[in-house]
């Protein structure tokens, strides 16, 4: 079984759920596809036994053939090719790896380089089967990286698959084919915006959910009635508590922080198991 | 005209929450907000929407499948595995290259023009705010952020004022490039967790890879002293001024749970005191430079 956490926005604590799940059941795998933030080694500390950098093709001309014709450019949907006055310039960041200004150059003038693009760490932590993707600085080229993160599932384990915020394109690669998606959310008007965006995403790509409210005090009204409302289950509430923002702004995770949590993530994966209805 | 913007390496720190703040107390300026993934921060300023626009940026191939003759060109020229073996183009996967279309010895391909979001210019309490919402499981929100930038400098030169606050995205990836690049100054909001951290770094190295100066608010600094500290030394050590040091306080949430300004909630109270504070040094800094 494979689960996806997402949240429409940061912060909201999709990775405390992610890494909860992993830490209480037994036998899973974490894979940590936000690639721009990865944290969710802070609290599994993973022991890293593999580095993997992955790299994608990035166009370079050879002006020896190269006669200027401009063709490149032309077909270049990014504007990553601009053809100046006796030179190509070539502008790797706006470049998708398309192919198209190979394959079209009339001259085969143009070859390609494979460019760095982040790396996927692999290993394992607190007994748990760890594989992690990092963005390099300056990188756009989230999407790919995330799809490669994906590549290290591990069919034998349950995975849980710690999602980007948001509900762009990285997003929807994440949570695309798995399983279930778990929505954290808050309990107030912004929690609510960012989650009716991934409830969303997660319909578009038909993918079932429920919805785990994060910092609860007790007064969850404004979540309960939309999930009524959309008839989604509400799986899970962690309370608003000090405490609990202590011992995670230390890299302790819940089921560290209090055994009981074992069991509530346990739960948790039990009623995903027999089809996510609270 | 001077660009000010609001970044955190990751959401949840409370990035608009302290630039909602930043708006209720400044005059003079537009608001921009470039987290256009999850834009938040018309739910505090409550906008009266003026003009709404479609956002357009990007196209998808579609295949005419009574014409095509299946002989799997397109196919194997598609590097993004958008095209599936019956001849139907995802949507979802198509990056609008084009590739497919142009080798096509039928052309049997054509593109088709998407809406990817909305934006809008709107009028606050505070002044004229400019703002979007990229669809969902759109990509070109960089392009998008851009957009919404732009139309924020033109309505400034128009209107005759001299600042543009911007929320950025979370994160350090694309859109946060397109928020970072040309602007004055950022403010970097950050926790004392080990996340926090691990973000910070992140966020000051993109700054300084784009030559903006950065300025640092610890939010709810009192959570892990230690962490605190270990920020304070950080930013020492990169010569970074830690301008601000915001309290956990219950306070913050009920304001944000009432879909309220943290300064007008919190009324003469400490947390106001604080922020107007942080604020005031943030505005002293962007004149000087």
């Amino acid at each position: 079984m494979v689960i996806s956490v997402a949240s429409g926005k940061g912060g909201t604590g999709k990775t405390t759920i992610a890494v909860n799940l992993a830490l209480a059941l037994p036998d899973t795998q974490y894979l940590d596809c936000d690639v721009e933030e990865p944290n969710g080694h802070i609290f599994l500390k993973p022991d890293i036994k593999k580095r993997v950098s992955v790299t994608l093709p990035y166009p370079r001309v050879d002006e020896k053939t190269c006669d200027l014709c401009g063709e490149c450019a032309e077909v270049c949907e990014y504007g990553a090719i601009a053809v100046v006055k006796n030179q190509v310039l070539i502008f790797d960041d706006l470049c998708h790896s398309c192919g198209s200004c190979v394959m079209l150059c009339p001259q085969k003038a143009i070859y390609e380089v494979r460019q760095e693009i982040g790396r996927i760490e692999i290993g394992e932590g607190k007994g748990v089967s760890f594989a992690h993707g990092i963005l390099k600085l300056g990188s756009t080229r989230a999407h790919p990286l995330v799809e490669e993160v994906k590549k290290y599932s591990d069919a034998s384990k349950t995975v849980i698959i710690d999602a980007p915020p948001g509900t762009s394109c990285p997003v929807v690669e994440a949570v695309k084919g798995t399983d279930y998606c778990l929505l954290v959310t808050e309990p107030t008007p912004f929690g609510l915006n960012d989650l009716r965006l991934a409830v969303e995403m997660t319909r578009a790509i038909g993918v079932p959910s429920g919805i785990v409210i994060n910092r609860s005090d007790g007064n969850d009204r404004l979540i309960e009635d939309y999930a009524a409302k959309e008839g989604l289950p509400i799986l899970l509430r962690v309370p608003m508590e000090r405490q609990i923002a202590e011992a995670y702004s230390k890299g302790i995770s819940l089921v560290e922080w209090d055994e009981n949590y074992r069991d509530i993530f346990k739960t948790l994966f039990a009623t995903i198991e027999e089809g996510g209805a609270a | 005209m001077k660009e000010l913007v609001i970044v955190s390496g990751k959401g949840g720190t409370g990035k608009t929450t302290l630039t909602a703040s930043f708006a209720a107390l400044s005059g003079d300026k537009i608001m921009a907000d470039c987290d256009v993934d999850a834009a938040d921060l018309h739910l505090l300023l409550k906008p009266a929407i003026l003009k709404e626009e479609k956002f357009v940026s990007s196209q998808v191939a579609v295949i005419d499948r009574e014409s095509c003759l299946a002989c799997d060109i397109c196919r194997t020229v598609c590097r993004f595995e958008a095209i599936s073996e019956d001849y139907v183009v995802n949507p979802m996967d198509c990056e609008g290259c084009r590739l497919c279309e142009r080798m096509c010895p039928i052309e049997v391909i054509h593109m088709e023009k998407q809406e990817n979001g909305k934006w809008y210019i709107a009028e606050t309490e505070f002044g004229p705010m400019v703002f979007a919402q990229l669809g969902v499981a759109e990509e070109n929100s960089g392009q998008l952020v851009s957009l919404v930038r732009r139309e924020a400098q033109k309505l400034a030169k128009e209107k005759n004022l001299n600042y543009i606050i911007i929320d950025g995205p979370p994160g350090v990836g694309c859109p946060v490039n397109s928020a970072i690049t040309g602007t004055q100054l950022a403010v970097i909001v950050t926790e004392p967790t080990m996340s926090g951290i691990h973000d910070l770094k992140r966020i000051l190295e993109l700054t300084r890879q784009f030559r903006v100066p950065a300025l640092v608010v610890v939010n709810k600094f009192d959570l892990n002293l230690e962490n605190t500290e270990q920020i304070e030394a950080y930013c020492r050590e990169r010569r970074v001024e830690l301008i601000g040091k915001i309290p956990f306080d219950t306070s913050v949430i009920k304001a944000l749970q009432a879909g309220e300004i943290l300064v007008h909630f919190s009324g003469d109270g400490k947390i106001s005191r604080i922020v107007t504070d942080i604020w005031e040094k943030v505005f002293s800094h962007l004149n000087r430079l």
